[in-house]
Order: structure tokens, then C-alpha cells, then sequence
């Protein structure tokens, strides 16, 4: 009787303790956002204010208007979101309809392609990026090309730029094909005796058994796009053609001390990637975990 | 008939498989052989396109930027990547168990995932303020002076490390989560009853169960942590005196600001060539360990 409860009262310590330190880290995980959040919503005055103040005295928006009118933020919004949806509307269509193909058909060669793609995953991208730019820059009969890709910028420049490179990725492919590998052949066959298409079959039948995995690949997908940086930074020259990344890296920069609006403009990029979390977290989750169990 | 149909199935395979595989031909398999071409060019955009030899690899050889470079990727690395793993294992064996509120801790172990290399690199310019910074103030009322992170030679690097830290622990933690959710009880039971205590199950139970996913997860890791770019080049534009100055950050430099493409496909053929390397050497400690 006693051990049994010296034993419940040690469980009792052990969970406090692991509360306690649990706790602990998640406030380090979070003051840094906290911390900023708070800082762009205090007068200029506080921010620099030692020993610091946590809590503003007054709550003010006008280092989100000094970034937004300083810079134009708007706009770079406005080219991330289109440039991370188009990355997503692509790779949905095309990851699903390779994923779908090499999961459901027979063809010659089919494993052999489906390894190379899968081998390229572990290609570091460093090395295709200046040939990438290169072929980019030579694309014929576009953006003052010639038919041999010469004379003019090609794509460069352009959305294209960067929605084409990564429109169709091999984790795409890879992650839509294993969902179709798990759903069963029967419908398919049944759809082809009633001499429905191969298409229709796909988009009218299989797809929309999918929409949880089209669900996290693309929230994955405009993650990576919406932040992604290197890329369009070497890409993108055209001043109204930057992204938020771009934006924010050279706010940073030119305005080194003016930590309010920075941390305003720092606080508007996470944003929407924290909304789609907040909404969609089981995605999230799901996702991560699919891509450490293929390994 | 059965040809027949088997034929038109397989024509419509290549109609379904076609955009990506132009894609991946165009932006991935013809650049790396391109890559290759260029790194033995002077390739600078502007003027025809001269074989040059080995040219760009003998220059290397002499490039002292360069050489920082590699340290300090290497450096990074070698003290990133089993940190990394360490914590991101450790946060995911903390909420292991089924205990009330652990999916909430979960998610905020998980919020910094979220951010873009730039915005974190962003937030924590403010935290490692030397002056006004939340760091060096929490720091003061335990009354230690705290450094000026970014700005001295001997700890930007740990600065650039720690912030990377934060940032990434987060997804590793749930692929381990993952991970540990598919080793079977049993294997936990029967060792108790043989008497194993709770360092004998981690050691001979569960960090053998978790080794693909170490695998997987420590050769992501290696291969991403090798082209550090966005952090350092927000955080400190690779200084001070280039401490924090990685291979990408020189490639990019020498390729777009200076125009120097062929040079700079030679740095990231060398790059490259060092990544898989490094992916080798670590694919054969799994191998190893996994025979203890």
C-alpha cells in the first residue's frame, strides 16, 4: 500500500517536472515572436528603453505603416502569394498526374524513371542553379530570343522564372504516387469496362479521393514558395517584381536601427504561413511525418 | 485486344508523365551536365563562351575566401547537424508520452518551422541586439555582460548556429515523433520484464528502432546545412571579416554580382562533390552503428 503510493506520488514529481520543463522551452520557442510583436507595436521611444519594458504603454500601428509606405510591401505581398499558389496550382496538377501514372499504369521504362526522379531529391540544387539560370536566360523565341535563344533576357525576369523551375518537383510526384499506390485498382477497372477515359478516370475518380494529400502537398508547397529566397532573389531584378523575402531582406539592410517597422515588416511576412497553420495544422503534421517515414 | 489496350494505356502514361519529365529534363538533368561543361569555361554571360581547362580549379586552389568558406560550411555543419538531431530527438521523447496538453507543446516546438529564413534571421537581428536586445538584457539581470553577437569574429558563427537552431528543431522533432510512434510496445514490455531499465530502452530498443529515420533525417539535414545561405546573408552578410561567410554565399557572389558564372559553377561542382561526400561518410556511421 505504501509503495504503491510512494510509486503514484514519484509519477506525480516526474510529471510536474516534465511540465515544468516542457514550459520552459516552449517560452523560448515563442519569446523571440512575442518579443518582436510586441516590439513592433511600441513607440519608438520604448523600443529603446533599458531595463526593457515589456508591455507598451500605448499600442501603435505606425511602424506597420512607416514599413508599408517606406517600402512597398503591398506589392511584394501581393508577388509572393501569386508566385507560392502558382507553385502550388502546378505542382498539385502535374505531381498528381505523374503520381497517378506512375502508380496506376503499365509502362516500359516505368521504374527507371521513378528512380531517377526520386535519385534527383538528393541532387543539392546548388548544382543546377547557374545552368538553370543559363537555359532561363537562352530560352528560344521568348523575352527577345531569338529561335536559338539568343539576343534577348529569355524568361529572366519574369514569374516564369521561378514557377517553371520548380513546377513540377520530384517530391511532388513522389508523395501523390503513394497515395495512389493505396487506393484500390477495382474502380479503375470498373470505369474502363463502362469506357470512361484515362483522363476522366483520373480527374473525375481518383483525384478527388486525394484531397487530403493535395491538401498537405500544397500547403507544403506554398511554405516553400512563400519563403523561398535564394532563387527569386537571383531571378528577380525588376523592382516590382519582388517578393516579401527580397522586400524584407533589403529593409533589414537599408534601415539597420529602425527595429519597429522591421519587426512589423518581419511580422507580416510570417503571417499568412501562420494562419494556414493555425487553420490547417493536422496537414502540417501529417506531411512532415510522410517524409520521414519514406526514407 | 489485351496488346491493344496495354498500348493505348502506356501511350496515355507518357501523355500523364511528359510535363514533368520536360521539366525535370530542362531545369535538372541537362543543367548538371552543363555544370560541368561550365566549370571548365570562362562562362561569364556577357562575352562568348572559351573552353578554358582546368583553369577555374587551379584558381581555386589559390582562392583564400574560398577556403574560409569551407571552414566555416564545415564548422556549421559539424556542429549543427548533431545538435540538431540531438534536440530535435530529445523535444520529440519529452511528449512521447500520451500526457494532457502535449499536442500543444508540440505546436509551439513547432511555430518557428514556419518562418522564412529571412524573417528569422530578422527577428533575431533585434534579440541579439548588443545594446537593446532581449538576449544580452536577459542575460544582464544574471548579470552577465552578453557579447555583441553578430558583430565579434568569435561568436557569430555560434549566433548564426543558435538561430538556425531554433528555427529547424521543430520538423525534425515530428519526424522522430513519427518515428517513435511505430515501435511497437511489446518490444518495451518484454525488455522490462527482463529487467531493462529506462536508459537500457533507449539504448538498445529505441535508437535502433529510429535508425532509418536518423538516416533520413541527418542526411537531409548534412545536405541542406552544406548551402547555408539565407540566414548569414541577412544576419551579417557573412561577416564579420567573412566568419560567417558560406560556399553559396561566395558562389552567389562570384556568379551574379560578379559575373563570374564558369568560376562559380566550379565552386558548386567542388560543392556539390563535397555534399555527397559528406551524405557517403554519414550513410556508412548508420551502417556501422547499426551493427553494434
Amino acid at each position: 500500500m505504501t509503495s504503491a503510493r510512494q510509486i503514484s506520488s514519484a509519477k506525480y514529481t516526474k510529471a510536474t517536472l516534465v511540465y515544468i520543463v516542457c514550459g520552459l522551452l516552449a517560452l523560448g520557442m515563442v519569446m523571440p515572436f512575442i518579443w518582436s510583436v510586441l516590439t513592433s507595436l511600441k513607440p519608438d521611444n520604448e523600443i529603446f528603453q533599458l531595463p526593457i519594458k515589456w508591455l507598451p504603454s500605448r499600442i501603435t500601428f505606425e511602424h506597420y505603416i512607416k514599413a508599408f509606405t517606406t517600402v512597398p510591401f503591398g506589392l511584394y505581398f501581393w508577388n509572393s502569394f501569386y508566385l507560392a499558389l502558382m507553385g502550388v496550382l502546378f505542382n498539385l496538377f502535374l505531381g498528381s498526374l505523374s503520381g497517378y501514372a506512375f502508380a496506376k499504369f503499365h509502362f516500359k521504362g516505368k521504374e527507371v524513371y521513378f528512380r531517377i526522379l526520386l535519385a534527383a531529391m538528393m541532387i543539392p540544387g546548388i548544382v543546377t542553379m547557374i545552368p538553370t539560370f543559363f537555359v532561363l536566360n537562352h530560352f528560344p523565341l521568348l523575352g527577345g530570343n531569338n529561335v536559338l535563344g539568343d539576343g534577348g533576357f529569355g524568361l529572366l525576369n519574369s514569374y516564369w522564372a521561378v514557377i517553371l523551375p520548380g513546377a513540377s518537383g520530384p517530391f511532388a510526384v513522389f508523395f501523390m504516387r503513394q497515395f495512389f499506390v493505396s487506393l484500390p485498382n477495382d474502380m479503375l477497372e470498373m470505369a474502363r469496362i463502362e469506357g470512361s477515359g484515362e483522363f476522366r478516370i483520373f480527374w473525375r475518380i481518383y483525384l478527388p479521393l486525394t484531397k487530403p494529400a493535395l491538401a498537405t502537398l500544397g500547403i507544403f508547397t506554398f511554405q516553400a514558395g512563400w519563403n523561398s529566397f535564394l532563387w527569386p532573389l537571383i531571378v528577380l531584378n525588376d523592382p516590382s517584381k519582388k517578393t516579401i523575402q527580397m522586400g524584407l531582406q533589403a529593409f533589414s539592410y537599408n534601415h539597420k536601427v529602425q527595429y519597429g517597422p522591421m519587426m512589423a515588416a518581419a511580422f507580416v511576412a510570417i503571417l499568412p504561413i501562420l494562419i494556414l497553420f493555425l487553420y490547417l495544422q493536422k496537414y502540417f503534421v501529417q506531411g512532415i511525418a510522410f517524409s520521414g517515414v519514406k526514407g | 485486344m489485351q496488346g491493344k489496350l496495354g498500348r493505348h494505356q502506356s501511350n496515355m502514361a507518357f501523355v500523364f508523365i511528359t510535363p514533368t519529365m520536360l521539366l525535370f529534363a530542362v531545369f535538372t538533368l541537362i543543367p548538371i551536365v552543363m555544370s560541368l561543361y561550365f566549370s571548365f569555361t570562362n562562362y561569364d554571360v556577357l562575352s562568348r563562351i572559351e573552353f578554358i581547362g582546368l583553369d577555374n580549379y587551379k584558381r581555386m586552389l589559390n582562392d583564400h575566401v574560398l577556403w574560409v568558406t569551407f571552414r566555416n560550411v564545415f564548422i556549421y555543419t559539424l556542429i549543427y547537424v548533431p545538435f540538431n538531431l540531438a534536440i530535435s530527438l530529445s523535444l520529440a521523447l519529452l511528449l512521447n508520452r500520451p500526457r494532457r496538453g502535449v499536442g500543444v507543446f508540440r505546436t509551439l516546438y513547432y511555430i518557428p518551422t514556419l518562418t522564412s529564413g529571412v524573417a528569422a534571421a530578422t527577428v533575431w537581428l533585434w534579440l541579439l541586439n548588443p545594446e537593446y536586445g532581449l538576449i544580452n538584457q536577459l542575460l544582464s539581470y544574471a548579470g552577465v555582460t552578453g557579447p555583441a553577437w553578430l558583430a565579434t569574429t568569435d561568436t557569430a558563427l555560434i549566433s548564426v548556429i543558435m538561430v538556425i537552431l531554433w528555427q529547424t528543431v521543430g520538423s525534425n522533432m515530428i519526424i522522430y515523433s513519427a518515428g517513435l510512434q511505430g515501435i511497437p510496445d511489446y518490444l518495451y514490455e518484454s525488455a522490462r520484464l527482463d529487467g531493462a531499465g529506462a536508459f537500457a530502452c533507449f539504448r538498445y530498443i529505441t535508437l535502433p528502432s529510429l535508425k532509418p529515420t536518423t538516416f533520413f533525417v541527418s542526411t537531409m539535414t548534412i545536405i541542406g546545412a552544406l548551402q547555408l545561405f539565407d540566414q548569414p546573408y541577412v544576419l551579417t552578410q557573412g561577416g564579420p571579416a567573412n566568419a560567417t561567410r558560406t560556399v553559396v554565399y561566395n558562389i552567389y557572389q562570384s556568379g551574379f554580382n560578379e559575373l563570374q558564372m564558369g568560376y562559380a559553377s566550379a565552386q558548386a561542382f567542388l560543392l556539390a562533390a563535397i555534399i555527397l561526400i559528406f551524405a557517403f561518410i554519414n550513410m556508412r556511421l548508420n551502417k556501422e552503428g547499426s551493427m553494434i
